[in-house]
């Protein structure tokens, strides 16, 4: 790792403040992708500002079915919480499978986001809840804050504050994870809200996460796992790797979005 | 057996210091004024070095030395070597290309290490690194082996025109060929036995401390064999002389081959601490082990094996082309040869084999023993093709191999080796009942009504252990001898140590060592302690490899007991009037038979120490030392069933059975046998199913680290059902074959068998990642 | 240069060290507490677990001065008034550890893991729970069965209180 510069941030604003003084700041949350990164001198920021400590960015809340995070809230808080967990268990099983049990300690819902990797858990969340982002500055639907690789909506000097959401009637995400790192090769997130169904995909395009609007279309004709038969999951565009070619992740695909309807429409509540 | 004795369950004296994190690895070492070390080291697969600036970095904060290969070849240190020299079927030696411990010329593979830094913290270290600047002009790359034999491929050494190191033969050929010429069916397989990168969980490690007013040298190291370390470097390296360096391996965590090998980072560290004044410490990263440390396995074979129709195997021929990355490392050549080709026949009775094996450079790290070494190689082409041939026949795998089996001893095969014993019928009885072997074509029925598809593999594997008896090996080319050294000291107050060239680096022999002395003497086990691991404690020893440790470090503290035994008795008998063929000693006491007189142990070692009343002519002490040297191989064998259930639509294996019946002989101490065997499987099963190494084309390792070379994790692995048979090895005291490499070795065909008995497709390439198994049962439709 | 503090093992700790120094380096180096190893750079293997504020983390992908402030536990901390932990005693009684490497982070998670599970554990949770540490040894049988029998230990000691 080069040498950097550490900062504990206390506020938001205060942090928001240490970013723009910086030469090359980066924020710092829980550091499951940033510091192996630097550890590999892939990354080299002049300041890191932490975020992690940062009051008014912990905790969930829950209000009827509408549900608001904190950026700062590890995955192990989101997994173990029991009220979010009886309104969306597809939320808290997600983030009880996100890494291992030290990553998911560590890491936090804001930090996955921000990061954008193409393998992360939450983003197929945040699009099939059709969350909303909120940030420092605004508020982002999650269908305009993925971008791309790595990419997303966020500006410079912003800082994810919270992801709010409300809870479907039924959802359900379904990984297969890369047998080396435990990522997502392809993870899918069914949610089903009255009439609408939304299917969003990670771990499988080359340009992220995204929807998979022929499910959508098969699914509100039946919501069954048969339903999905004869979809055909295009290859082009998908990620392609040691692991899994782009053809086996079209197949991965298929069948998780299948036994995540299986598992919706198994499932008592 | 007592109750800490020979066959005692008895736990492990070190464990105190390891589950109380008071361990002592290479890495957790500090001497005063200690600096760090860090290579640069080589992005390109082959590239001329044109030229090497290390100005930039020499004025680096903290820097203390910026050291090159030239410097180095002018201090006279010596090129690595290969200390096995293996001759090629026309009778040439084998083709050794030179290898500098840091590069001047040339590198070959990416990771080869061409410049150290030493610096005042590590990171400092690695910052000066980056700015050393190295000019390469880049040459083509060949990581394929067989690719490598091919005219007009790249060329790695001058010495080695074609890339070919050698080519080696061993068998009858006319003999195999007119075997074949006679049979009723012949079974042919191309198969490849995937490269592995050992990955120990302790990254090598090594501290170099050079202390001018002594001239003298310390090296620790994370090695299996300390001694064999510092033979190596004092006699063809030129470090120092033997009685001017000393080699300390103190706590290692886990080697499986890859820490016998003296690699380029001790040479250099200890050689650096001199050029600096400062004491030199390097650690790997896991990155830099994937690169720097040597490989294992990486064949690829072409086998036939040839059937009378009463389905007996009348010959097999076998041809190997054995991939040997950039360099000949230590030990390199003998793994593809003796080590693999003598092992051939397996548990059969084959009249006719024969065997040729290329060996190749290429620009990939240097590969070396790993695990079984050799053996897992053959243990997976015969076991493949004969469950392949059982598949043809079709008969039962389990019926083609007991038809034939070899029964009587001893037995020699047409590949040199000379079997002493074994029961394979028993091994195989008794893993097929635990598996319930007849009764799977039940399940695989019940499984496919859940959608699963269910398959069951077999694996009669045989190896060659208690490596080995010096002159053999020495007429087949090994560089050293291969016994093993003890010595057994019995303090004035009855304790005693046990000295050894054998070394622990996770096998247990502070405990197991002991228990042989607690059988001996009735002493407690905490009154024996085991030093081993230092060349300034114990003389001389050949080290932990080839499971050895047991058939070979073993029989020669049985051996020094037996002295210490008879001079113990000369003074008990002397002291208590009576013959001495009359004294015995058990449960602590030194006893006349049939008497009630008798002394404590403690007394007879009192009175070898206070010399008051010897037998006249004794020399005072309680002392004894003994080198003992294998009559032969010891030949463990056994059986192993995998049974899998896969998900067809995602290829993932799922292991729902495994079995392992294994012959190990006598058995010291059973927890650590199967503690053995367990950790034995999960690498045989990681081969089969998990671990892949790849290099792409350019020769950049793509499989570089644990988030894409598969380490078998908790979740990859089924509780494991093992269990053992004896028949007692005759070729040494103990009758104890070892056990250490069994598990690596007759799993991975277990696996494979039972996968493509499931898909029904036998075209399937380890390791049988969900993506491979998926691809294979697409394939297969 | 950042300033460190923490409480270690029951006892406060001060120290500086580069901003960039990971936990465990801090721990080794600084405090020369030794138990803490470092088997990879990918953030994977878990030879590295030690309990921050009383969870489990990797120490290798933790800055120190992002601990500071923290109370640290580490397997030289993990036994009390010089009595082994129930897991130490479960390692050993089972022969869950060859090489002692991995052992450190092993009881560390493991510690980690019964203390989220009071109401027991079976085979297949423990084996999904230790996916973040990595044993080249025992093939986890042994390491299995010894968080078995610790859990059940401790299970039968809080029904008993």
């Amino acid at each position: 790792m080069y040498e950097t510069q550490y900062h504990r941030a206390t506020s938001v604003e205060g942090a928001a403040r240490l970013m723009g003084e910086a030469q090359d700041g980066k924020y710092l949350a829980g550091g499951m992708t940033l510091i192996p990164t630097m550890k590999q001198r892939l990354a080299s920021p002049s300041d890191l500002i932490d975020l992690r400590r940062i009051d008014a960015l912990k905790g969930i809340k829950i209000d009827g079915r509408k549900v608001r995070i904190g950026a700062v809230t590890t995955h192990s808080e989101v997994a173990t919480n029991e009220e979010l967990a009886k309104i969306c268990p597809a939320i808290t099983s997600l983030a009880g499978h996100i890494g291992d049990p030290q990553v998911r300690n560590m890491g936090t819902i804001g930090g996955s986001i921000a990061n954008n990797d193409p393998a992360a858990d939450y983003p197929s969340a945040m699009l099939a809840l059709e969350a909303t982002i909120i940030t420092n500055q605004r508020s982002v639907p999650a269908s305009a804050f993925f971008v791309g690789l790595f990419e997303t909506a966020l500006e410079p000097e912003e800082i994810i504050t919270a992801v709010e959401f409300t809870a479907p009637d039924k959802a359900a995400y379904k990984k297969f994870p890369n047998p080396a790192s435990l990522y997502a090769m392809a993870g899918v997130f069914v949610a089903r809200s009255g009439d609408q169904i939304r299917v969003a995909v990670t771990g499988a395009g080359e340009n992220g996460v995204f929807r998979l609007n022929d499910a959508e279309t098969a699914l509100a004709t039946s919501f069954t796992p048969s339903a999905l038969d004869k979809l055909s999951v295009n290859p082009d565009g998908l990620l392609s790797d040691l692991h899994a070619t782009a053809d086996y992740r079209a197949n991965l695909v298929k069948v998780m979005a299948k036994r995540a309807v299986a598992e919706i429409a198994n499932r008592p509540m | 057996m007592g109750l800490e004795g020979i066959g005692a369950r008895v736990l492990r004296k070190e464990d105190k210091r390891f589950i109380t994190g008071k361990g002592r690895y290479t890495d957790d070492m500090v001497v005063p004024g200690m600096k760090h070390a860090a290579f640069v080291r080589s992005p390109h697969a082959h590239a001329k070095i044109i030229a090497i600036d290390t100005e930039a970095a020499k004025k680096m904060p903290g820097v203390i030395g910026v050291l090159t290969g030239a410097e180095l070849k002018a201090d006279g240190i010596g090129n690595l070597i290969c200390g096995w020299m293996i001759h090629s079927k026309d009778g040439s030696p084998m083709k050794m290309g030179a290898w500098s411990p840091l590069a001047t010329d040339a590198v070959r593979y990416v990771g080869d290490a061409v410049v150290l830094v030493v610096a005042d913290t590590k990171g400092q270290a690695r910052d000066a690194a980056e700015a050393v600047d190295i000019t390469y002009d880049e040459l083509p790359v060949v990581v394929n082996a067989v690719a490598a034999l091919e005219q007009g491929a790249p060329q790695l050494h001058p010495e080695a025109p074609g890339n070919l190191i050698f080519d080696w033969d061993l068998g009858d050929e006319k003999a195999t060929n007119e075997a074949f010429a006679n049979a009723s069916h012949v079974t042919r397989l191309d198969i490849v036995n995937n490269r592995l990168v050992p990955n120990a969980m302790e990254p090598r490690a090594t501290l170099g401390v050079y202390d001018a007013g002594e001239d003298h040298y310390t090296c620790w190291t994370t090695s299996q064999n300390p001694h064999v370390a510092r033979l190596v470097m004092s006699a063809f390296y030129n470090v120092a002389p033997e009685n001017k360096l000393r080699v300390i391996a103190p706590d290692v965590g886990g080697g499986f081959g890859s820490k016998i090998f003296i690699y380029p980072e001790e040479v250099i560290c200890l050689w650096a601490s001199k050029k600096t004044g400062v004491p030199v410490k390097w650690a790997a990263d896991r990155s830099e082990s994937f690169l720097a440390d040597a490989h294992g396995r990486d064949h690829a074979t072409h086998a036939e094996l040839a059937f009378d129709k009463d389905n007996k195997i009348l010959g097999l021929k076998v041809q190997t082309v054995a991939n040997l990355g950039a360099y000949m490392s230590l030990f390199s050549s003998s793994v593809p040869t003796y080590l693999y080709a003598t092992l051939l026949s397996g548990q059969y009775d084959i009249p006719a084999i024969h065997a040729n094996v290329k060996a190749v450079y290429t620009n990939t790290a240097p590969v070396d023993a790993y695990r079984g070494a050799g053996r897992p190689e053959a243990s997976f082409v015969l076991e493949r093709i004969i469950e392949t041939a059982a598949r043809e026949l079709k008969i039962s795998p389990a019926e083609l191999r007991r038809k034939n089996f070899i029964r009587s001893f001893p037995h020699q095969t047409p590949v040199i080796m000379t079997y002493d014993a074994g029961d394979f019928d028993a091994t195989l009885d008794a893993a097929t009942k635990v598996a319930d072997y007849d009764g799977f074509e039940d399940r695989r029925e019940e499984a496919a009504k859940r959608g699963k598809l269910r398959g069951i593999g077999l694996s009669c594997y045989i190896e060659a252990c208690g490596i080995a008896p010096s002159a053999a090996v020495g007429s087949l080319g090994a560089g050293v001898g291969l016994w093993e050294s003890a010595e057994v000291r019995v303090n004035a107050v009855g304790t005693i140590e046990i000295l050894t060239g054998s070394h622990s680096h996770g096998q247990g022999h502070e405990t197991t060592f002991a228990q042989l002395a607690a059988e001996r003497f009735g002493v407690p086990i905490d009154s024996v302690s085991i030093v081993h691991g230092d060349t300034d404690k114990v003389q001389m020893g050949m080290g932990t490899y080839g499971s050895r440790s047991g058939a070979v470090g073993m029989s020669a503290i049985v051996k020094a007991l037996d002295k210490v035994e008879a001079k113990a008795k000369k003074i008990a008998a002397h002291l208590l009037e009576a013959d001495e063929a009359d004294i015995e000693i058990k449960n602590g006491d030194v006893k006349v038979a049939g008497t009630d007189k008798s002394l404590p142990w403690f007394q007879v070692a009192l009175a070898a120490y206070t010399a008051h009343n010897l037998p006249a002519g004794m020399e005072p002490g309680l002392k004894e030392g003994a080198f003992y040297d294998p009559s032969n191989f010891t030949f463990p064998g056994g059986c192993h069933i995998c049974e899998v259930e896969i998900d067809p639509e995602t290829g993932t294996t799922e292991i729902v059975q495994f079995v392992a019946a294994d012959d190990f002989g006598k058995i010291i101490n059973p927890m650590i046998v199967e503690g053995q065997v367990h950790g034995g499987l999960a690498q045989g099963i990681g081969q089969a199913l998990l671990e892949g190494t790849h290099y792409d084309d350019s020769g950049q390792l793509l499989t570089a680290s644990f988030m894409d070379y598969t380490m078998p994790r908790a979740q990859d692995l089924p509780s494991f059902k093992i269990m053992t048979t004896e028949t007692v090895c005759p070729s040494n005291p103990l009758g104890i074959k070892g056990c250490g490499e069994a598990g690596a070795i007759g799993s991975p065909p277990a696996v494979i068998n039972a996968i493509t008995d499931a898909i029904h497709n036998n075209n399937l390439a380890m390791p049988a990642s969900p993506q491979t198994v998926w691809a294979a049962i697409q394939a297969g439709k | 240069m950042a300033r460190v503090e923490l409480v270690v093992n029951g006892r406060a700790v001060k120290g500086e060290a580069e901003d960039r120094t990971l936990l465990v380096h801090f721990l080794r180096e600084n405090l020369g507490l030794t138990g803490t190893h470092v088997g990879c750079d990918t953030s994977q293997c878990g030879a590295c677990v030690v309990h921050v504020d009383g969870m489990a983390v990797k120490s290798c992908t933790m800055l120190a001065a992002q601990a500071s402030g923290s109370t640290v536990t580490t397997i030289e901390g993990l036994g009390a008034n010089g009595e082994l932990h129930p897991l130490q005693i479960a390692f050993r009684e089972n022969h869950a550890l060859q090489c002692g490497f991995c052992t450190p982070g092993m009881i560390m998670s493991s510690a980690d893991m019964i203390r989220r599970h009071p109401n027991g554990l079976d085979e297949a949770t423990v084996r999904a729970e230790l996916e973040g540490n990595i044993c080249r040894c025992t093939g986890y049988h042994n390491i299995v069965k010894a968080v078995l029998d610790a859990s059940d230990k401790s299970k039968a000691a809080v029904q008993a209180i």
